[in-house]
């Protein structure tokens, strides 16, 4: 995140969206219905786990779809965000469920039941 | 809009010159990638920043030009 971030409009959305909610995927699509391959993996992955996350499809809003780009200084979607931090994209989460990182991170954070 | 492997290797290669570099194209299609990099950039480095110091080399294409390049990167041994 950068110093533009409070002044942007979208980023302040993202801001509010990251800080409301302790689990936010953007992705293309809603978790029910994911529109790309990328995004559907890691529904079925915070599915898997059963976590309970807020998706945001950036597909219904081009200013969005870019500005969640600049915002979090990555260029692709999905995006996952846990207590208001990025923590990856999709190889970067599928490699945190593989090697068990990811479960210990959401449970050291309180967004995964026991 | 698909890059050839050619060009992404090389754009891979000169932003970590002392990587062992390896790029497969999964589908074929000259849009999917999957990229295996060994870098002593990435010692210390956590796996977020490892990923934007290769979509940094890669200036803009990733999401634009490039469509999916899947990445795994680490530090030498």
């Amino acid at each position: 995140m950068t110093e533009a971030a409070t002044t942007d409009p979208v980023h302040k959305f993202i801001a509010e969206a990251v800080s409301e909610h302790p689990v936010v995927l953007f992705m293309k699509g809603v978790p029910d219905q994911p529109r790309c391959g990328f995004s559907s993996q890691v529904v079925q992955i915070l599915d898997q786990l059963g976590v309970d996350f807020v998706g945001v499809d950036v597909l219904q809003s081009e200013p969005l779809r870019n500005g969640i780009k600049t915002y979090s200084d990555w260029p692709t979607i999905p995006q996952l965000y846990v207590k208001g931090e990025f923590v990856g994209g999709c190889d970067i989460v599928r490699e945190m469920y593989q090697n068990g990182e990811l479960q210990s991170f959401l449970e050291q954070n309180g967004v995964l039941a026991q | 809009m698909p890059m050839p492997i050619e060009e992404l290797e090389a754009a891979l290669r000169e932003g970590f010159p002392d990587a062992e570099i390896q790029v497969e194209d999964l589908a074929g299609d000259n849009d999917h990638y999957r990229a295996r990099i060994v870098s002593s950039a990435f010692k210390g480095v956590p796996r977020v920043k490892q990923h934007q110091l290769v979509y940094a080399a890669l200036k803009g294409r990733m999401g634009g030009e490039l469509h999916a390049l899947a990445l795994e990167t680490s530090a030498p041994a």
